[in-house]
């Protein structure tokens, strides 16, 4: 079971650095969208099976195709030689150097926290609903509203009204 | 049952929230930005599914989720104004957007 | 009665309010009506009140009345108090019937200035002020009143304000009495700290019984309030603003360069009679500035040409008369002198402002001439005036009063012959100097036509004072011609009554000194300036007489030592590097923000990266602690 975890572990990672570096727009959201399929791998074997669903649904389904819609609207895919002037290597060099260092900070956080023995138990998607629709239920509502919220923002903000001049500023 | 110790897993989860934030201050391009930030939203769940097995409380599932609708509704709307951006600018070069300057 | 009383300066106050709020809206003959007429309802109440006063002589000498609570914090309690005595009395009688008289004169002299409503606003303050001045129980009253006439001055003499140097003469007279107010204000200070109280009545009180005579708080306390008069009055060391004064209009010149404002350190030292009592040196100080004063005006009224300045100058010498019989102790014959010298000098005011705006605001007396056929009643009168001014003996008032003062000078205790000299010499120049302005002015070819004939609201006050200047000394015969002094009765009833020093010889001697030395001085201004004799001209062009001119290079002298240092280290501050101190702040923090606003270039993967850092930097600082 250990062996499937660290397969999917490095299929995404891997993914997820072609997908970063990548020159071409449609490449890395393909890229991401492979990571997230992986990660979705992981959550099944961590005993989250719904949340697996629902990355694949709702992740890789519908906010990576939202990507991919814009995307060949504007039609970035074209731009690939910009893109390869953009990045140039040293330019990763400084953001490597500060990742590299908050990661060896979350290391040796990891292993300052003493280690607590658990006992593994499964989580039942039915315990993940019935905790969703009591506890959490106001949550639910107000996520309700902010899609919602969404909705309209999005439709306004993506609508794009013709200029119109007054006749009298129009020049002649 | 999976016995990988827990803090390989947040390693996990953290190598690629810090894989996207690297993303995030490399890339020029606006699309990609979100992107890169949508990986470290990700990763971010990640870490509450983890969380959640390792201390049997459906909790953290139920924030993944919370967190799914947040995202979904950033991504939405993130790209409404990259559209609108564009047609502002006609291009999605991060720095052409610079009117916040001081103007000194 | 005490209604009265409170009533005398609260109508012109309200006046004033009046003209201030409402003067646009009024047409001038009701503004006039409202100006004029508010001070000729308290020179009324002014009789009515001192017949009163007569009548409860010799029982009630003084009266008071308390209008309302001013200041209460602590021990210090001032109220709005008014004391009527004899030397108020008499001070409120000529500010409001001179006052009265000359407001009536410019109803007609401005008539034709667009200025006119708020000339009267003015006027009313000045006179309410006056009247609060000599009025005023305390002394913080009397110094309320103080500021408020020296606005009123420097508000009057900068009234054509489109004048750039009108603006600088009023702000030479602001600036050079308020030296004086400053040490006025310093010597009021000390005499409340010593006796806890500003009631003036009470203040001489407790500073006869306390204060050891000559000792050095009396002193200095005396001398501070002597320079508070002294800038008032302008008399030596701070007579240079008179002369530039006279920028104002006739009738401001005549109201409170001459009758009013510049005799208030007149009325301040008499007030204060036992403070300076106390300090004999300071007393036979103001003999001798009084003496030196009048000298000094007297030699540059001779050189003058511009009519208003002969009569300026002429000003400053005759209150150091009054100054001089201060000095001495003759109280009386200082008031007396002031009486007298507010009807000739506002006479003579009021005439020459006919003559100058009759003849197209010509100011020089050169340019001037032949004026006695074409406008006759001025002529007459300004010859009343001026023969009053140099103490024609008999029949002018100002023999009277002038030469009461010359005696004292010389038989009172105090005095000395020096000063009778110095007294003498002065009347001499007196004379000289005013038939020296006559000759020239109304004899003579015409060089200036007049362009029309003064009206009566201008001639019918002239005529009056010139009245008063002839009959005004009757009231106080010398003992020599009949001993009928009742104003000198008056005057003691508040102030001390002049003794004469052992074997004073008689007065009889030198009355007939004065009367010869006064024709002497005529007929010599008849020789050189009727007769137009080469010396005059040759004389005008020395170098003595230029510097007579010039005030005796006062002015020149103060340049020198004040102005040019002041204007000196502004130069140096040009860059106002003493600013530097308080601005430094804001400079300061506009170099930061310079410094730090480039961080703020408007790029989000600066941003980013600045959070990355600091996330780093305070996560691993965090970490290693």
């Amino acid at each position: 079971m250990n062996v499937f975890f660290y397969i999917a572990a490095t299929v995404a990672i891997f993914s997820t650095v072609m997908a970063i570096s990548g020159r071409n727009a449609i490449h890395a959201l393909l890229y991401l969208i492979l990571s997230l399929l992986a990660i979705s791998v992981v959550f099944y074997l961590l005993d989250a099976p719904f949340i697996a669903a629902l990355e694949v649904i709702i992740y890789a389904g519908a906010i990576m195709v939202l990507f991919i819609f814009v995307t060949m609207m504007l039609n970035i895919g074209l731009e690939e030689k910009i893109e390869k002037k953009w990045l140039n290597p040293q330019m990763w060099i400084i953001p490597s150097i500060l990742a590299v260092i908050l990661m060896l900070d979350l290391i040796f956080a990891l292993k300052s926290i003493p280690a607590i023995p658990v006992e593994e138990k499964g989580i039942m998607p039915k315990q993940v609903g019935i905790s969703l629709f009591s506890t959490y239920l106001p949550a639910v509502e107000i996520a309700g509203i902010l899609l919602m919220a969404g909705v309209i923002g999005a439709y306004h903000l993506g609508s794009q009204k013709k200029k119109v001049t007054h006749r009298f500023l129009e020049k002649k | 049952m999976l016995s990988v110790p827990i803090e390989t897993q947040i390693m996990f989860a953290g190598i690629l929230f810090f894989l996207g934030l690297v993303g995030v201050l490399v890339r020029r391009n606006l699309v990609f930005m979100l992107m890169s930030i949508e990986v470290m939203f990700n990763s971010a769940g990640l870490v509450f599914i983890i969380a959640a097995r390792h201390w049997n409380q459906p909790d953290g599932q139920v924030m993944f989720i919370f967190i799914l609708a947040v995202t979904a509704v950033e991504v939405a709307i993130g790209l409404a104004l990259i559209l609108q951006i564009y047609h502002h600018y006609k291009t999605l070069d991060v720095d052409a957007i610079n009117k916040l300057k001081d103007n000194k | 009665m005490e209604t009265f009383i409170a009533l005398i300066p609260a109508i012109p106050l309200f006046s004033f309010l009046i003209l201030a709020l409402f003067g646009k809206k009024l047409s001038r003959k009701v503004a006039g009506f409202i100006g004029a007429g508010s001070v000729g309802v308290v020179a009324l109440l002014t009789l009515i009140v001192a017949a009163e006063f007569f009548k409860s002589l010799p029982g009630i000498k003084s009266y008071s009345v308390v209008l309302w609570e001013w200041i209460n914090a602590g021990n210090l309690k001032v109220n709005i108090a008014f004391r009527l005595d004899a030397l108020s009395l008499v001070f409120a009688f000529v500010v409001t019937f001179v006052g009265f008289l000359i407001h009536l004169y410019s109803i007609g002299f401005m008539a034709k200035d667009e200025g006119f409503t708020r000339f009267f606003a003015y006027m009313n303050l000045f006179v309410a002020s006056m009247l609060i001045l000599v009025l005023a129980d305390n002394i913080l009253l009397m110094y309320l009143g103080w500021e408020g006439v020296g606005l009123c001055s420097y508000l009057l003499i900068g009234f054509w304000y489109k004048v750039p140097a009108n603006g600088y003469a009023a702000r030479k007279a602001f600036i050079i009495t308020r030296i004086g107010d400053t040490a006025m204000i310093i010597g009021i200070f000390i005499l409340f700290l010593n006796f806890g109280t500003f009631n003036i009545q009470e203040m001489m009180q407790l500073a006869s019984e306390n204060w050891v005579a000559g000792s050095s708080v009396a002193v200095l306390t005396a001398a501070l309030l002597l320079g508070g008069a002294l800038g008032k009055s302008a008399q030596l060391p701070l007579q240079t603003w008179l002369p530039d004064a006279m920028a104002g209009p006739s009738p401001v010149s005549a109201l409170i360069h001459a009758a009013t404002m510049v005799t208030a350190g007149v009325y301040l030292v008499a007030r204060t009679h036992v403070l300076f009592s106390l300090a004999p040196i300071v007393q036979s100080a103001i003999a001798v500035i009084g003496a030196l004063t009048l000298l000094i005006a007297g030699f540059s009224a001779l050189t003058q040409h511009d009519l208003k300045r002969i009569l300026a100058y002429s000003t400053i010498s005759q209150i150091g008369y009054m100054f001089l019989a201060l000095g001495v102790g003759a109280w009386s014959a200082a008031v007396f002198h002031f009486m007298i010298h507010a009807f000739f000098k506002a006479l003579l005011f009021l005439g020459a402002g006919i003559v100058i705006l009759v003849l197209h605001e010509e100011h020089d007396i050169f340019k001037m001439g032949g004026l006695r056929k074409k406008m006759p009643v001025v002529f007459i009168t300004f010859l009343i005036g001026a023969a009053s001014l140099s103490a024609l003996p008999l029949i002018t008032a100002g023999f009277y009063s002038k030469d009461e003062i010359l005696w004292y000078a010389f038989s009172s205790p105090k005095g000395s012959l020096l000063l009778w000299i110095a007294g003498i010499v002065g009347a001499f120049l007196t004379a000289l100097y005013s038939f020296r302005m006559i000759f020239i002015t109304f004899y003579g070819k015409a060089k200036t036509e007049p362009a029309f004939k003064a009206g009566k609201l201008m001639t019918v006050p002239l005529m009056v004072l010139a009245v008063l200047s002839l009959i005004g000394g009757f009231v106080e015969m010398p003992d020599s011609f009949g001993n009928i002094h009742p104003f000198s009765d008056l005057i003691e009833n508040t102030l001390p009554a002049i003794v004469l020093k052992a074997g004073a010889s008689q007065e009889l001697l030198f009355q007939l000194l004065s009367a010869i030395i006064a024709l002497t001085g005529i007929y010599l201004a008849y020789l050189l300036y009727f007769k137009k004799s080469a010396f005059a001209e040759s004389f005008s062009q020395t170098w003595i007489y230029k510097f007579f001119y010039k005030g005796w290079g006062f002015d020149k002298l103060y340049d020198s030592l004040f102005v040019k240092p002041i204007v000196w280290l502004a130069e140096i501050d040009k860059n106002d590097f003493i600013d530097w101190w308080s601005i430094g702040l804001s400079r300061l923090t506009l170099f930061v923000n310079r410094l730090i606003s480039p961080t703020q270039n408007g790029k989000l993967r600066w941003y980013l990266m600045s959070f990355v850092i600091g996330i780093a930097l305070i996560l691993t600082y965090m970490i290693y602690k």
